[in-house]
């Protein structure tokens, strides 16, 4: 049996306007897509903005009903049997919202202990032991107003595992973190999932899903538009090679002609400070890298790179224009 | 499970009014704002110079006093978890919704609790009114079955927010109101007839009528039970409505709108 699963599910959100009360169209979030996830598997959701992402995870933690299509964790519909669901789930959220400022983290802790019914004699050895894994120990009686974000992050996680939940659910748990605190957060979850945790994890960020994800569905509009493991993903994407120029000032007239080279896959160019960098995508076993440069004027170049294709380069190749959302 | 269930109570309550006491500017807003309702009706009625009118007075203040903690701060506590991003986490948790909420509103309604001895103490130091209740433990009791009562309605208030955002300014709006038809300052028999019969469906209404016959030495209990019937049966009601709304705010996808 699947840890979840997920059948064409579909979610639309209705809504009225104002004291008239008229209907607006529904907005469909989700549009029936299905995956299953296995047990001890920690599979990504990616997506931009709107994809659908936390409405898939709202739905699996039963805060939102489906509007068709089924969804299941560890076998118990999430439409009929909430609170078996609620049991067995471990929700975690990024962002700074979510725990009671005005309690230390310990109150926090012991709180949510008892929403989640930890019986009374382990919680103090359960709240202990957590602390000392997201390593808050140190802080357990500062109020949580005075934390960091990766301080509260780390809470966050500790609060999703009071009650020991085999699944857990982490709709971008990283956002907003520093890279050193986003790296302590990325061990924290492989170290849960080598612990046999099933993990749904969404994410914007390409090396988190890469390095800590078994599977990745990518979802753009509602739908899935690509599923597997990093690697056959970033294989898939049809590009043998991405060629990086780093540079300013290249023209569109430039780009269209890069584009149209035979052997080029796709074009992007990224604006960063400084400058631009422009990605091409090119295919398998073809030596594009004298003819593209020979496009671009000698000052538009600055430095030039040749690399295999990346998540981020499968991701923006699935997604399009819609990753800018 | 029971004994799970007062333990969630018991922690949930001892929490929030910790949570309470960590903002000095909310605490002090929770004890002092009453008493200025109190200090008009008390400074109104003692105009007349009648020792009685003021008694009837002190003791409708008292009552008052408690509503107008809880209608203000019930209705906003869901309000509250909405914008803390708890709101979510305590529907995703296994335990009863309707439990964790009416915790919550025991916690607003003990500095209720508060109000009320303050008020009584209040009107007979500085204002001198008499308050000697004949019958002190059924005095006592009518006076927290009536705070019970309270936060019964407290909690019905509470519970609606979960599905519709804006219904927490209701509470402000119902606090006026309340006070006429439940008859702390002005008897229920001066109202028009068919107000009466919506002070009569409403629990404090008799809370009210058992404190003020406690407090003059006379049958209380037929009141008393007819405040704690009533209110147990808003209680149920309440407690199916809040699964109803949650039912009703996942389906429409309204538990994370601020």
């Amino acid at each position: 049996m699947a840890a979840v699963e997920v059948d064409r599910l579909r979610r639309d959100y209705r809504q009225r306007a104002g004291l008239s009360g008229r209907r607006r169209p529904a907005v469909e979030a989700v549009r029936g897509i299905s995956f299953g996830i296995e047990p001890g598997e920690t599979y990504g959701l990616l997506g931009p903005n709107g994809a659908g992402k936390t409405t898939v995870i709202k739905v699996l933690t039963t805060l939102l009903l489906p509007t068709a299509g089924t969804a299941r964790v560890l076998g118990h519909d999430v439409a009929s049997r909430p609170a078996e669901v609620r049991r067995r789930i471990g929700y975690v959220f990024g962002g700074d919202r979510g725990l009671y400022d005005r309690l230390s983290a310990f109150d926090n802790l012991r709180y949510f202990a008892e929403l989640y019914a930890v019986p009374a004699r382990e919680q103090r050895r359960r709240i202990g032991y957590l602390l000392d894994l997201v390593d808050l120990a140190d802080r357990q009686r500062d109020r949580v107003e005075g934390f960091s974000r990766g301080m509260r992050q780390r809470l966050h996680i500790a609060r999703g595992l009071l009650h020991d939940p085999p699944v857990l659910f982490l709709d971008e748990p990283s956002i907003g973190l520093d890279p050193v605190a986003a790296r302590t957060l990325r061990t924290t979850i492989a170290d849960l999932a080598a612990a046999g945790r099933t993990i749904l994890l969404t994410t914007h960020y390409m090396y988190e899903a890469d390095e800590l994800c078994d599977r990745i569905s990518i979802i753009r509009g509602g739908s899935i538009v690509a599923e597997g493991t990093p690697a056959g993903l970033k294989a898939g994407v049809g590009a043998g090679s991405v060629l990086e120029v780093s540079g300013r000032g290249v023209p569109a007239g430039t780009v269209e002609l890069i584009r149209g080279l035979p052997g080029v896959c796709s074009v992007t160019v990224e604006e960063r400070a400084g400058g631009q960098v422009l990605l091409v995508r090119t295919e398998p076993a073809t030596q594009l890298t004298a003819r593209i440069l020979g496009c671009l004027d000698d000052r538009q170049i600055g430095t030039v790179a040749v690399r295999a294709p990346t998540l981020e380069d499968a991701y923006v190749e699935l997604v399009g224009d819609q990753g800018a959302a | 499970m029971t004994r799970r269930a007062l333990r969630l109570v018991a922690v949930t309550w001892w929490l929030q009014l910790r949570m309470m006491h960590r903002s000095a500017f909310d605490g002090v807003m929770q004890l002092v704002w009453p008493m200025f309702f109190a200090t008009t009706a008390l400074l109104i009625y003692r105009v007349g110079g009648d020792p009685d009118a003021l008694t009837y007075a002190a003791l409708g203040a008292s009552v008052m006093t408690i509503w107008t903690a809880i209608s203000s701060s019930a209705s906003a506590i869901l309000r509250r978890e909405r914008g803390f991003g708890t709101l979510e986490l305590l529907v995703a948790a296994p335990a009863p919704f309707a439990l964790s909420v009416a915790s919550i509103v025991l916690a607003v309604s003990t500095v209720g609790g508060y109000a009320i001895v303050a008020t009584l103490l209040w009107a007979r130091l500085v204002f001198g009114a008499h308050i000697a209740p004949d019958q002190p433990a059924v005095f006592a009791l009518a006076l927290l079955v009536t705070a019970a009562a309270f936060a019964v309605l407290g909690f019905l208030l509470s519970v609606t927010v979960v599905r519709y955002r804006t219904v927490w300014a209701l509470g402000g709006a119902l606090e006026f109101p309340v006070w006429l038809l439940c008859g702390f300052l002005v008897p229920v028999a001066l109202l028009p007839a068919w107000v009466r019969g919506l002070s009569w469906l409403l629990p404090p209404t008799w809370g009210m009528r058992a404190v003020r016959a406690a407090s003059a030495g006379q049958p209380a209990w037929a009141d008393l039970a007819a405040c704690a019937g009533i209110a147990a049966a808003y209680c149920v009601a309440s407690a199916w409505l809040a699964g109803a709304v949650l039912r009703s705010a996942r389906r429409h996808g309204t538990l994370s709108l601020s």
